[in-house]
């Protein structure tokens, strides 16, 4: 893969190899607001101002911005229960996401769905589930009506190494691959389900790639902690799904720096292992990568300012907002608008 | 007009849809080339093509989880799970994901889709493929639940069903399916959530769903022939919404009350309605309600035994006699 610098930054499309550098920018500042936004999101549960649970995507950002930076505008995420940063991807503001999580008027869904539901159709962000693997059909589906429609939208669907133990995950990559579906399945492997690890309860050492041979798919692993890496992969499996030659099957190798959810200390992990990580955080190695490319420091800074500055400002408006209205307690049950199950 | 069986209904009432909605498919395990292990939905293959009426692998999780996703984006498909009991394997569908998107969302999903399910004993299939499974799917809110029991209420409710913008469990009753009844030429749309008084009557309101219907009347005939026990007969047909209305202004005439009801006595629908009534129409009774279920048991696949288990014709004109006269 190339990698050499191009030292000429004087024109205004810069393009550094094979990927541009608005193109590293955008990759670069999406990975800043993740990190922030959720860094902010676990202070406020500090402050007990968010309720419930959350579980975060820290240090896992550069699949959330590779895949986001390759989508196009109506391709469609399905997210699991871990969706903040796939959802802040798509471009939802942090104060809607922030707002959900603390139970008030302005959150993403006015806090009915929470931290795990996180939702914006307008976004195309078609929903964070929460049953483990119930989403990889769900997004079969919604790539079927692309396929029938002759619309050229392609399906995310998102999840975890666990989620390739559950017989949903199997039915889905069988089913893709006979109808050949414009879906994108991308497995987060972070080494551990909750907190097991996934080695311990797994028959193959790649939980997703090494089970593609099985749907006639190829073995794809990638590093899930370069933002680069995930999205040329990403572009591919998108080229593909959009020529009508069906789905892939893409394992990401990363590590999440928290424990599963807000609950766990995360005390399984052994000695080193985090540390070591760590040094691998998707910010370090994508601040080497622009700075390889000639980025300065004062250019990073401002952004991660910038950023800093949107997530305090989505913090302060929460704040302020107030906590969602109870008449929505009974509201959208049904498509009438109401609840009601009898005359 | 024409005699119809209510197998034959059910591919008229699809066929009737998927010709006037492009959007409206057709997903499920041998439904296309083979018209359905129930041959309910032969010819629709030949009608509609491939892309629209498509076989799918015994994946029930893949085909309730694709019809959501293709209803979420602007699908109205029809999925087909084969028997009822094969609900268990792919009801987080059913409980945690049709029902609730809308509601999480605050509104922005729809899960416009209907699960066609076959339902019920007689067949002397054994406990596995015999259930009756209407209290499995009736609990969730958000979910609405339909069980025809004649060809013409099949080829209306499927109308209604495909039509509403919410998710649907379309229950068919498999030993209903050579059943024969009438049917009008021409378009069908009837209205969920509507309950029919199929046979008027003074003393009793006998409250049915599904193979209960036939019986319910059966036995009401009889009742009236040989004891002069007048029966009125209410089909429930949609058990969500649910059309209280229609019962409890059965009982306000009547002032007494039976369901009839094939499935398992614990949690039956006939609960709900029976304690809805004691709500809100207890003192139009004159006697306690009571609730002819099959006994809290797996069902047997001997057609001896199948028999004594499923209330019959037999079991409600008795049932209903001895109650009538203490
Ligand atoms: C069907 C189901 N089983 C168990 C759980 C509880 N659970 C929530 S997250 C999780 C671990 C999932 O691991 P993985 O797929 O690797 O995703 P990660 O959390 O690591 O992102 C489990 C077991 C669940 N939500 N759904
Ligand atoms: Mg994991």
């Amino acid at each position: 893969m190339a990698k050499s610098p191009k030292q000429d930054r004087s024109v205004t499309a810069v393009v550094n190899d094979d990927i541009s550098e608005a193109k590293r920018l955008e990759m670069f500042r999406a990975q800043v607001l993740m990190r922030q936004a959720e860094q902010r999101a676990f202070d406020l549960f500090l402050e007990n101002l968010v309720k419930g649970t959350s579980h975060l995507s820290l240090g896992q950002e550069a699949i959330a911005a590779g895949v986001a930076a390759a989508m196009e505008p109506g391709d469609l995420s399905f997210c699991t229960y871990r969706g903040h940063a796939h959802t802040l991807a798509r471009g939802v503001p942090v104060e809607k996401v922030l707002g959900e999580l603390m139970g008030r008027d302005n959150g993403l869904m006015r806090g009915k769905g929470g931290s795990m539901h996180l939702t914006s159709v307008e976004h195309g962000v078609m929903g964070s589930y929460a049953i483990i693997g119930a989403h990889l059909p769900i997004a079969c589906g919604a790539a079927w009506r692309a396929q029938y429609k002759g619309q050229s939208d392609v399906s995310v669907c998102f999840f975890g190494d666990g989620t390739t133990n559950i017989g949903a995950f199997h039915e889905a990559l069988n089913f893709a691959v006979i109808w050949k579906l414009p879906v994108v399945f991308v497995c987060e492997n972070n080494l551990y389900m909750e907190y097991t690890p996934i080695s311990e309860v797994t028959a193959v050492e790649h939980p997703a790639a090494d089970r593609a041979s099985a749907y006639g798919l190829p073995r794809i692993i990638v590093d899930g902690n370069d933002a680069d890496e995930v999205y040329r992969t990403m572009l591919e499996a998108f080229r593909k799904a959009r020529s009508g030659e069906g789905p892939s099957l893409i394992e990401c190798l990363t590590y999440r720096h928290s424990g599963h959810s807000r609950a766990d200390p995360a005390k399984y992990r052994p000695e080193g292992e985090l540390e070591r990580w760590k040094l691998r955080d998707p910010l370090t190695i994508y601040k080497a990568r622009l700075r390889e490319f000639g980025v300065s420091e004062a250019d990073m800074k401002a952004i991660e300012d910038d950023v800093k500055r949107v997530v305090d400002e989505a913090t302060e408006a929460c704040k302020a907002a107030p906590f969602t209205s109870t008449d929505i307690l009974f509201t959208d049950v049904y498509a009438d608008g109401g609840w009601a199950w009898r005359n | 007009m024409a005699q119809l069986t209510y197998r034959d209904a059910v591919a008229r009432g699809i066929a009737q849809e998927m010709a006037r909605d492009e959007d409206v498919v057709f997903l499920g395990e041998d439904i296309a080339k083979a018209g359905g292990v129930f041959k309910a939905t032969v010819g629709l293959l030949e009608q509609f093509g491939p892309l629209r009426v498509r076989d799918t692998p015994i994946s029930e999780q893949a085909i309730l989880g694709a019809a959501m996703g293709a209803a979420m984006t602007g699908l109205k498909p029809i999925a087909e799970i084969m028997f009822a009991d094969f609900i268990a394997v792919c009801y987080d569908y059913i409980a945690n994901e049709f029902p609730k998107s809308r509601y999480m969302t605050n509104g922005q999903v729809k899960c416009p889709l209907v699960v066609r399910v076959g339902n019920g004993g007689g067949a002397r299939f054994g406990a596995q493929h015999s259930q009756s499974i209407e209290n499995w799917v009736m609990q969730f809110p958000g979910l609405k639940v339909v069980a025809p029991s004649s060809p013409v209420d099949i080829v209306g409710l499927m109308a209604a069903a495909v039509r509403d913008p919410d998710p649907v469990i379309f229950i068919e009753h498999k030993s209903l399916y050579a059943t024969t009844g009438e049917v009008p030429d021409g378009e069908i749309v009837d209205t969920l959530g509507t309950a029919k008084i199929l046979r008027t009557g003074s003393d009793c309101t006998l409250i049915a769903l599904g193979m209960m219907v036939p019986r319910a009347l059966a036995a009401a005939e009889r009742l009236q022939a040989e004891e002069g026990i007048s029966c009125e007969v209410v089909d429930v047909r949609s058990l969500v919404p649910l059309d209280t209305q229609t019962i409890l202004g059965s009982v306000a005439r009547t002032h007494r009350v039976f369901t009839i009801e094939e499935n398992p006595r614990v949690l039956g629908w006939g609960a709900e309605i029976v304690s809805i009534i004691a709500d809100e129409a207890f003192y139009d009774l004159d006697g306690p309600p009571v609730r002819i279920t099959t006994p809290n048991i797996p069902l047997p696949a001997s057609d001896i035994l199948e028999d004594l288990a499923i209330p019959s014709v037999g079991r409600i004109f008795e049932t209903v006699l001895r109650s009538m006269r203490s």
